[in-house]
């Protein structure tokens, strides 16, 4: 036994992102801005690899995520694996995809659970609010799910241009039967972060988002559960990231690159260990990359001395790097950070009215083409 | 935990886990766990012992028989019934009524 592997816990949490590929182009997506030069998906040995490692180390929640998981053809003899293995089997999708026998397969595979999100990037607000296709499709969806008993938490991320329609996000869950209802306000990263502009809401409109959502918490308490993630922009303490760097979360990119969170790998410094060339066990104890900010000998000042660090561990290293240029910085969220007027510069930009507001460039919506361009004009979240 | 449940446990009922939750020994942890969407609950010892023994099929007055052979000890009821109040009220478990033999 080695020291590191005393103090530091199992990687209770595996994210399998299986693909970076969509068919949707939502303009919030988490996936890193060059999805589009990552090739070289692991095959389903690699997956299996991953899943019989992880489970060995005491993994126990297993994600399969995207892009959109249902792309990849792989994904019952994955989920059956995963099952057998003792993991508890979450599936995290848009839907598309979601058939009928699709639905029986994964069932039979032993999936405990489905995260259905809804994808109303602007392209498909219209349809969302006018109640016609993504109404339709998730519906639909819904009731495969609801048919065959699997528990289905529905996921919706909020922004600018939704929150203001917050009461039929909830009816909707509600109409749909799912138990549990994430809104998710938006966390700036990666797409989100390219378009911020256009998806930080107002105070007035978060104000009168919350007052909705716990009345509605108040009406109907027996039928659903309602979880409501406040944007980290309003608040004056940084969010404990992932619950501590290399201390929970694993999540596999696409191509088998091991990251201690699915955005971190902006960071500059050397490259994440590769599933290709090591074990998860010499990833998760070993690395260079997942020891980087364990701990808190890392932190500088104002974290360092601060007496709430063991609260947020100085929040997110990401955040830290695209705000303040410097991973190992206090996050910006922070009221204690010197770069916190950067988070009130973009606070108060969000408070004029968007009639009246004067954007930088229109909405990018994640695609090939802009992926490629991002990448060229040097964006890196 | 409120003192003064008002949910009845009836020793001929029979007690399982509930969905989505999954019971499940944890070698890692070197403990029962419960899993569910994106959690777990790590169990003690004596809650681990109920639980695995709450398999849909026995009555409750059979799991404490079980747990009292097992332990050696009398006048275990109680204790079980008063978890199980508390697992209960979590939704970590589902009560049905007694199934019928014969």
């Amino acid at each position: 036994m080695d020291n590191a592997t005393d103090s530091v816990g199992p990687p209770l949490w595996l994210l399998c992102e299986l693909t970076y590929r969509c068919p949707l182009h939502c303009v919030f997506c988490y996936n890193p801005v060059n999805f589009n030069s990552v090739e070289n998906e692991l095959d389903t040995e690699g997956w299996l690899r991953v899943l019989n490692q992880s489970r060995e180390l005491g993994s126990v929640q297993c994600g399969f995520s995207g892009g959109e998981p249902l792309l990849r053809d792989d994904l019952e003899i994955l989920v059956t694996e995963a099952h057998q293995l003792g993991f508890y089997t979450n599936l995290l999708t848009s839907g598309v995809g979601l058939t009928e026998a699709r639905t029986t397969a994964l069932k039979e595979a032993g999936l405990d659970h489905i995260q259905l999100s809804f994808q109303d990037s602007t392209k498909e607000l219209n349809d969302f609010l006018s109640h016609t296709k993504t109404f339709d499709l998730k519906h639909k969806v819904a009731r495969i799910i609801a048919d065959h008993e699997i528990p289905m938490v529905l996921n919706c991320v909020i922004h600018r241009l939704n929150i203001d329609y917050i009461e039929n996000i909830i009816e909707m869950a509600i109409e749909l039967g799912a138990e549990c209802l994430e809104l998710a306000n938006t966390q700036f990263y990666s797409w989100a972060k390219v378009n911020q502009e256009h998806l930080l809401p107002s105070k007035e409109q978060l104000v009168r988002a919350e007052k909705i959502t716990n009345e509605y918490r108040d009406k109907y308490s027996d039928k659903i559960r309602i979880i409501f993630v406040v944007p980290d922009y309003y608040e004056t303490r940084p969010k404990k990231c992932m619950n501590g760097w290399g201390n929970v979360f694993l999540t596999i990119s696409p191509d088998g690159t091991a990251l201690p969170c699915h955005t971190a790998s902006m960071l500059p410094g050397a490259a994440f260990p590769s599933v290709n060339d090591h074990s998860i066990e010499d990833i998760w104890y070993h690395s260079e990359g997942f020891n980087r900010f364990r701990g808190d000998a890392w932190m500088k000042e104002p974290c360092r001395s601060c007496p709430e660090k063991e609260n947020d561990l100085g929040g997110c290293r990401c955040q830290a790097y695209m705000l303040a240029g410097d991973p190992a910085a206090a996050d910006p969220v922070c009221d204690k950070s010197s770069e916190h007027g950067k988070v009130q510069q973009a606070v108060e930009k969000a408070q004029i009215p968007a009639e009246q507001q004067k954007t930088e460039h229109p909405l990018v919506f994640r695609d090939a083409k802009s992926s490629q361009k991002l990448e060229e004009d040097g964006v890196v979240f | 935990m409120s003192t003064e449940s008002t949910i009845s446990i009836d020793a001929q009922q029979v007690a399982s886990v509930a969905k989505p939750y999954k019971l499940q020994f944890e070698k890692a942890q070197d403990s029962w766990v419960l899993l569910y969407p994106e959690g777990m609950v790590k169990l003690n010892g004596p809650a681990g012992e109920i639980l695995q023994r709450c398999d849909g099929k026995k009555n409750i007055e059979s799991v404490v028989d079980e747990l009292e052979a097992a332990f050696e000890q009398k006048g275990l009821l109680k204790d079980v019934i008063a978890f199980l109040e508390i697992a209960l009220d979590k939704r970590w478990v589902a009560l049905s009524a007694p199934v019928e033999h014969g």
